[in-house]
């Protein structure tokens, strides 16, 4: 689902520039539940920014869903971003002047889908997420538990191949985290590749695959229990 | 165009961010009341100026003579001037292609009869062309006519409020009346744009009061409706050499201005022409001025509200909007808060334009109103400036990195 070889990034610092990504290589496939780890600075966001085609990278190729992302204007990466990802993100990014509804079926209006389709969606995706007598409610009337209910629903609505999870439970305290992470994994049971950046041990050990980043560079890539216990599945 | 779940996005954008809206709209509403109101005073500048002159031709000459007040020639001065017969014909002789109409006017103070009621009246004694260089409108009847002239006839024309004054509302025409006990009849009856005290006024023939009030061939005034062909500089000369030859004629110093002078329309309606050609340049200068002044309002306002939006961008873009739609929805926005603002303005300068009317008549602004070509054409001036107002910094949002407008705050 997702390939990336050899993959460097840098972003200007004045005269300098800090090299963030320093060579990386990456294979994701369909259905897999992955975290990535890693400290501040450690280059994670950008890797995520890069996968979701909300960035450049500067050398390397990367593959999503097998077509090779190179020279994307703004149009093409927008419709792929529509058609291929779902982001969910910390600060969970909701719109503040629109309902829990009408968040969840913007990525559908952008999609070109009428608006009572649209807000039906929408609708069987929150009540997925067990929000639907919320639907009417504009985002500071949630808790934080349920904004990043109302943005993992939102992801989905369009049923993406990969959701990107960018510290879904940065901001959330731990009864909440347990309860996103929950649907995370729900998520990833119905056959949805999951990207998780994270820095909290907790989190990751709920994913199948944690791979650990330091300054830019893979240090170590291997599976859960829960990871070793599917594969053992379909061995 | 015309895409309602496009439009839904942006009803309820302006829904969220009333506070927005109404500034950028109160901006435009206001440059363009402003400007409507602006144009319409100056409107009513002009009319009041156009309207001033028009009770006599607007290329009418007026020929007078009083004392002269310099010695010329060893004539002493204070000496009197009288017009004669001789120089209205040296004019029309020398002048001819220059004359549309010439008449003479002698004046003269009757006191007229018809049976009970009597009154005096101002007589003025003139050329069948006279109706022309005045405006009179003939109601009944005839002016004035050359056969008069040749016969001597005793017949006047009189002015509608002499005729209510003798008559009522009875019939005048053909009616006989005594002007010092000398009888004549009534051939016409006049009205005159000029007001009520021209109205007062009789007409009869110059030839019957030179013969039946002092016998001789007086006149006191000239008055010549220049050619129109003649341009205004040419008619201006023509005048200032009439004046120089008459002057000569007369022995007159040359620059006795009491003696003999000519009141030249064209000489006034060039002054009216140059103050409107200045009227409308200080129009165009503050006009403008007040839609710049508008059109930089909106661009702040547009710029601000953009930049606080830059993060919604971001999110729009990572959930899959194009740029152009962001642009497209930007631009809409700004193009129905303009169009329905300018509206606003619009509507509400012409009807406080309307409403002050003639109440402004003694600050010599009489009817403002704008014509309704301009008013459009500053609206969409505006809207125009709107589009670009919106579409430029727009331009530049749609175009960030959906990962650097996601970290803006």
């Amino acid at each position: 689902m997702i390939r990336i070889e050899g993959l460097h990034k840098s972003y200007p610092i004045g005269k300098d520039s800090l090299h963030v990504l320093k060579g990386l290589d990456l294979h994701i496939k369909e259905g897999e539940f992955v975290s990535i780890m890693g400290s501040s600075g450690s280059g994670k966001s950008t890797l995520l920014n890069i996968v979701g085609l909300l960035d450049e990278h500067d050398v390397g190729n990367y593959y999503l869903n097998g077509q090779l992302i190179e020279k994307l204007n703004e149009k093409k990466a927008a419709v792929l971003r529509n058609k291929f990802l779902g982001f969910v993100f910390q600060s969970f990014n909701l719109i503040s002047y629109k309902t829990a509804v009408e968040n969840v079926a913007l990525p559908l209006y952008y999609k070109g889908v009428g608006r009572k389709e649209r807000l039906k969606t929408a609708l069987e995706y929150l009540e997925k997420v067990e929000l639907g007598p919320w639907a009417e409610h504009l985002p500071n009337e949630l808790s934080g538990g349920q904004k990043q209910r109302v943005a993992i629903a939102r992801a989905l609505v369009t049923v993406p191949k990969v959701i990107l999870a960018d510290e879904p439970t940065g901001a959330l305290d731990s009864t909440t985290t347990d309860s996103v992470m929950d649907l995370l994994k729900g998520i990833n049971d119905e056959g949805m590749t999951v990207f998780v950046i994270t820095h909290e041990e907790e989190v990751a050990e709920q994913t199948d695959r944690i791979v650990r980043l330091k300054d830019g560079v893979i240090i170590s890539d291997e599976l859960t229990e829960s990871g070793k216990a599917k594969a053992k599945q379909y061995v | 165009m015309f895409d309602l779940d496009a439009w839904r996005e942006i009803f309820q954008s302006i829904n969220k961010n009333k506070l927005r809206a109404m500034l950028s709209g109160f901006t435009v509403a206001f440059a363009i009341l402003l400007f409507t109101l602006l144009f319409g005073i100056v409107n009513g500048l002009q009319n009041f100026f156009t309207q001033a002159f028009v009770d006599d031709a607007d290329n009418s000459m007026f020929v007078r003579t009083w004392k002269t007040t310099k010695p010329y020639k060893g004539l002493q001065s204070g000496r009197r001037i009288q017009l004669k017969n001789e120089h209205l014909d040296y004019i029309l002789e020398e002048h001819s292609e220059k004359v549309q109409h010439i008449s003479a006017r002698k004046y003269l103070n009757v006191r007229i009869t018809y049976k009970t009621k009597q009154d005096n009246y101002s007589i003025r004694a003139v050329h069948p062309d006279h109706r022309y260089l005045e405006k009179t409108i003939i109601d009944e009847g005839r002016f004035i006519n050359q056969l008069d002239l040749n016969q001597k006839n005793k017949v006047i024309v009189i002015g509608r409020l002499v005729k209510k004054d003798l008559f009522g509302e009875r019939l005048a025409l053909g009616k006989y009346v005594n002007l010092n006990d000398i009888s004549y009849k009534i051939v016409g009856v006049f009205s005159d744009e000029g007001g009520d005290r021209e109205e007062r006024n009789v007409y009869m023939p110059i030839t019957t009061a030179q013969m039946l009030y002092g016998n001789n061939d007086y006149i006191d005034n000239i008055l010549i409706g220049y050619n129109p062909r003649l341009t205004i500089d040419r008619a201006v000369a023509f005048g200032n050499r009439l004046e120089r030859e008459l002057r000569q004629k007369l022995n007159i110093h040359p620059d006795d201005q009491s003696a003999l002078f000519i009141r030249n329309m064209a000489e006034a309606n060039k002054n009216v022409g140059q103050l409107t050609t200045a009227l409308f340049f200080i129009v165009i200068l503050v006009g403008s001025g007040t839609l710049i002044a508008g059109i930089i309002g909106i661009s702040n306002i547009m710029i601000f509200s953009i930049k606080e939006r830059t993060k919604e961008f971001g999110i729009r873009k990572a959930l899959g909007a194009k740029p152009g739609s962001i642009i497209s929805m930007v631009v809409k926005e700004s193009l129905l808060i303009t169009s329905i603002a300018g509206y606003l303005g619009l509507v509400l300068g012409t009807f406080i334009l309307s409403q002050i009317g003639d109440g402004l008549e003694e600050y010599f602004i009489y009817n403002p109103s704008v014509s309704s070509g301009i008013v459009i054409g500053a609206t969409f001036t505006l809207i125009i400036a709107g589009l670009l107002a919106g579409y430029l910094p727009a331009k530049k949002a749609a175009q960030i990195k959906p990962i650097v407008a996601l970290r803006a705050d």
